[in-house]
C-alpha cells in the first residue's frame, strides 16, 4: 500500500500527514513534489493543509494549476483515493474535483481550535471505521472554511449522501453556536459522486493521539487502510 | 510593418471581481457594520471585491476582451461565487 503526500510551495501540514500515515498505519508513504506528474504507483494521494502559493488570489486558486494537478485528476478518474485536508480541500474545490467554493469565515477570523464533527456517512473509503452519527473531536485551522454551493449543488450533495462530516455540538446536534465558520448546512467535509475523492476542513492528521488532544482523526487513515486491504484481498481471490 | 509596431503598444484594462448576488459577503457586511458604528447610518450596503489592472498587447478590443474573459473564467474569478467586469482604461 502506498500513500503520497503532495508538497506545494506553502504547504505546511505535509509532514503531519506523512507522519500520520507512518505512525497510525505503518504503511509506505512518500512526498510528492508539485511538479511531479506520475502517480501510477500510489493508492492514495493526500493534498495537505497550508497556504499554497501564499493563498494569493483565492485559497487554492494557483495551486490547482500546478503540474501535479493534471495527474491528480487522472488519478481520481482511475479510482485512486484522493484526500484533501484544509488547504487541500480548497485546492480540490478550485480544481473542480469537488463541487462548491469556500468563502471567508463568518467571523473574518482565522479560527484554530478543536471542533466537534458528526459522521454523516460511514460507508465511504475515508470513514468506514467510524459509525454513522458518531461525534468526533478534530481541530480546524483556517480563515476560509465557510462552505458555499448554490442551492442545486447543496441539494444534490445532500440527496446523494455526500456530506460526510458536519460541525455539531458535543451532543451531536446541529447548533449554530458550534458552526465555526458559517458553512452552509454545517458542512465540514464532502465527497465526489464516485466516492473516491473527499475534502474536509478539519485536520485528522493533527488528531492521531490523546497526547495531541484527540485520537479521533486516526480513523480516517484506518478507514482508507481497511478499504484498500479489502480491495487487495478481492483482487487476490 | 508600421501597423505591426502599432499593434504591440500595450493597452491598459481593468478587471473588477466581486461576489455574485446572493453569495454571503462577510467582509462587506463587517465593513458596513463598522461604518454604522462610526456614525455613517445612511450607508446601507457595502460589497467587497478586488481589481486587477492588466496591460495587454494588441489593437483589437474584441480580441483583448476574449482573452480577458478567458483569464477571468480560468483564474481571476471563481465562477461558483464570483462575477467579473472588464473595462478599458487606456
Amino acid at each position: 500500500m502506498k500513500f503520497g503526500v503532495i508538497t506545494f510551495p506553502g504547504s505546511n501540514c505535509d509532514y503531519d500527514a506523512y507522519r500520520a500515515v507512518k505512525e497510525v498505519l505503518g504503511e509506505g508513504v512518500e512526498y510528492l513534489w508539485h511538479q511531479d506528474r506520475d502517480l501510477r504507483e500510489f493508492d492514495v494521494v493526500i493534498l495537505p493543509g497550508g497556504f499554497s502559493y501564499g493563498d494569493y488570489l483565492r485559497t487554492g486558486a494557483i495551486a490547482r494549476f500546478s503540474a501535479i494537478m493534471g495527474a491528480v485528476k487522472r488519478f481520481a478518474q482511475s479510482g485512486g483515493l484522493v484526500l484533501g485536508i484544509c488547504n487541500g480541500f480548497q485546492i480540490l474545490l478550485e480544481a473542480g474535483l469537488l463541487p462548491g467554493a469556500m468563502l471567508r469565515n463568518r467571523s473574518l477570523r482565522f479560527v484554530c481550535k478543536y471542533v466537534y464533527l458528526r459522521v454523516e456517512n460511514d460507508s465511504t473509503p475515508f470513514t468506514n471505521a467510524y459509525k454513522i452519527g458518531q461525534v468526533v473531536k478534530i481541530p480546524i485551522a483556517h480563515s476560509d472554511g465557510n462552505y458555499f454551493g448554490d442551492e442545486k449543488t447543496v441539494e444534490k450533495l445532500e440527496a446523494s449522501n455526500r456530506v460526510v462530516f458536519r460541525y455539531c455540538n458535543p451532543g451531536g446536534e446541529l447548533d449554530d453556536h458550534y458552526n465555526p465558520n458559517g458553512s452552509l448546512n454545517f458542512i465540514a467535509g464532502i465527497m465526489n459522486s464516485r466516492g473516491n475523492v473527499m475534502g474536509m476542513m478539519p485536520h485528522p492528521e493533527r488528531a492521531t493521539s490523546q497526547l495531541l488532544g484527540s485520537p479521533d482523526g486516526r480513523l480516517v487513515f484506518e478507514s482508507m487502510y481497511s478499504y484498500l486491504s479489502r480491495k487487495e484481498r478481492r483482487k487476490v481471490s | 510593418m508600421s501597423t505591426n509596431r502599432k499593434s504591440r503598444k500595450p493597452r491598459l484594462w481593468r478587471v473588477d471581481v466581486s461576489l455574485k448576488e446572493g453569495v454571503l459577503d462577510p467582509q462587506g457586511t463587517t465593513i458596513r457594520r463598522a461604518l454604522a458604528d462610526m456614525g455613517y447610518k445612511n450607508i446601507k450596503e457595502v460589497k467587497s471585491g478586488r481589481f486587477f489592472e492588466i496591460e495587454l498587447d494588441g489593437d483589437r478590443a474584441e480580441d483583448a476582451v476574449k482573452t480577458l474573459e478567458e483569464v477571468c473564467r480560468k483564474l481571476l474569478a471563481n465562477p461558483v461565487i464570483e462575477r467579473y467586469e472588464i473595462k478599458r482604461l487606456k
